[in-house]
């Protein structure tokens, strides 16, 4: 599988190319959709006026300037509009680790070395880690503007991409009430009642998929009764699209990618 | 102007309940594209069809599954997916307080502020507690038709609930090896972190700005008037220089800027 996206990133006069993966991962059970028969079915578009489905290159992407009419963009555009400078990662400002408010995280993606910039990667994720530093910086992939922190986890550089300011409402934009002053009695019997049920760690066997491994049941009880089971022939290879994302990025990270 | 409640429910912590509205923290920014038919400059439909004859399934007929052998599949049905809904409640439980830093950055999805539906004594007591005893609460609840587990913590004064991804949903770098290559010397580490320090600083959110969406908005004003500016090719050209200068130089020059400043 190739990259998310490739790029660089600048740390001083310093810069190390590096390849982009999700971090992140659908938990959802893939349900297909089915015919009446049980054949998997595609889904297409269409155009309305001619009731002709489309190819990928007799698509455009529009922006909706007014009702029903767009302005076409390409690709292209889009790619050219930003310029140079802006694809590094330029790492301008580093902030302690814990200091970034959890608002503002959205996704994580984990950053492996490319192009022979093993030494130099090694270096500055030993550095941030050393100094338990995050590194911040803007820049634009894929057609948006990205705003990450990236940290370093266990030798690897992680960026986690963040909400600008603009893209976060505050308490009054809300209409959240006026901050009260509360008895200090109050505040000391919820003070007692966190002590009470404070535990020392977070442990993630409580984010398991209650509802994803729900559906899995009641599939697996399906099954061995045999019903509702359909056969479809011709259909045998088809289970290459499930990705691992694991195995991609150790061998990427072992540098085995290219 | 006053946001709308998306959710009414009740914090609950033992016995103690604290009736809240949930709003979202989030307003989506992102320019908007349509998938249009590049003929008649219209709005694409979609539809399902038969792959091999391409001809459209009836909406009727589609049934959903999930292929338990390659070219097997159990067909779930509306009835079965009503039937594993969880039960559905008003309450936000939550179970236990735990230090925040043991919870990772990868874990946090979606941010809700929560406002106080009747009690703010209670409310601002909560938030004032959390803040003083530097905790977030592990919460659980169940919102249309949804589980999520999620963390309460207090923010400048008030109360946000994040939404936590599941476990499957997040790869850690522990599962990771640590990249191959050979480490860096002592003289090499120290000048980084060297380098490091003379960027640090706080975290400050307004210093950034989205430009690249402010320049795209432009671009589609422009262009909508007949007035597309030309655009220039991409380069990406790049010299190489040794990682012992390139930090070196680096270093120099950030000392000669704080001087200046």
């Amino acid at each position: 599988m190739r990259p998310f996206w490739s790029g660089t990133i600048t740390f001083g006069l310093v810069s190390v190319p590096v390849n982009l993966f999700p971090a992140n991962q659908t938990s959802r059970v893939p349900l297909r959709t089915l015919g009446s028969e049980g054949q998997p079915l595609a889904r297409k578009y269409y155009s309305e006026t001619t009731e002709r489905n489309l190819a990928a290159d007799e698509m455009v992407r529009g922006y909706e300037i007014e009702k029903g009419k767009y302005v076409v963009v390409t690709d292209e555009e889009l790619d050219r509009l930003a310029p140079d400078k802006t694809r590094d990662i330029d790492l301008t400002r580093f902030v302690k680790e814990d200091s970034i408010p959890p608002i503002y995280f959205e996704r994580g993606y984990f950053l492996t070395p490319a192009a022979n910039s093993e030494k130099a990667y090694k270096l500055l994720a030993e550095a941030m880690e050393k100094s338990g530093q995050a590194g911040i910086a803007t820049f634009v992939m894929r057609g948006k503007e990205y705003l990450v922190a990236i940290f370093s986890d266990h030798g690897i550089l992680r960026a986690e991409t963040m909400r600008f300011p603009d893209e976060l409402r505050s308490p009054a934009d809300v209409g959240l009430p006026k901050k009260k002053k509360v008895p200090p009695a109050t505040v000391r019997k919820f003070e007692t009642l966190i002590s009470k049920k404070s535990k020392k760690d977070f442990s993630t066997a409580k984010l398991a998929d209650e509802q994803t491994a729900r559906l899995l049941k009641l599939v697996k009880k399906k099954k061995a009764k045999r019903s509702n089971v359909v056969h479809v022939k011709g259909e045998e290879h088809e289970n290459g699209n499930v990705i691992d994302l694991v195995q991609i990025l150790k061998k990427s990270l072992a540098g085995k990618s290219k | 102007m006053a946001a709308r409640a998306i959710w009414k429910g009740e914090l609950k912590i033992g016995s103690t309940k604290i009736p809240v509205k949930l709003y979202s923290a989030v307003v989506d920014r992102t320019v908007r594209f349509h998938i249009l038919d590049d003929k008649q400059l219209a709005r694409v439909k979609q539809r399902m069809v038969n792959p091999d004859s391409d001809e459209e399934v009836a909406r009727e007929e589609v049934q959903k599954g999930y292929e338990v052998e390659p070219g097997t599949f159990v067909i779930v049905t509306d009835e079965d997916l009503e039937s594993i809904k969880p039960a559905p409640s008003r309450e936000i439980e939550i179970t236990e307080f735990v230090p925040p830093e043991k919870i990772s950055q990868q874990w946090y999805e979606r941010p809700y502020y929560l406002a106080p539906d009747g009690d703010e004594k209670a409310y601002f007591a909560l938030a004032e507690a959390l803040e003083n005893r530097k905790r977030e609460g592990i919460a659980h609840w169940v919102m249309r038709n949804k589980p999520y587990v999620g963390a309460l913590r207090a923010q400048d004064g008030y109360l946000v609930l994040f939404t936590l991804r599941n476990a499957e949903e997040v790869v850690s770098a522990n599962a990771l090896p640590k990249p191959a290559g050979r480490e860096p010397s002592t003289k090499e580490l120290n000048m980084a972190k060297h380098l490091i320090s003379l960027l640090e600083g706080e975290f400050n959110p307004a210093e950034y700005k989205d430009e690249y969406r402010k320049r795209v908005m432009e671009f589609i004003e422009r262009k909508a008037k007949g007035r597309a500016p030309r655009l220039n090719a991409v380069k990406s050209k790049r010299k190489t220089t040794s990682l012992d200068s390139a930090l070196a130089k680096s270093i120099a020059a950030l000392k000669k800027e704080k001087r200046a400043a």
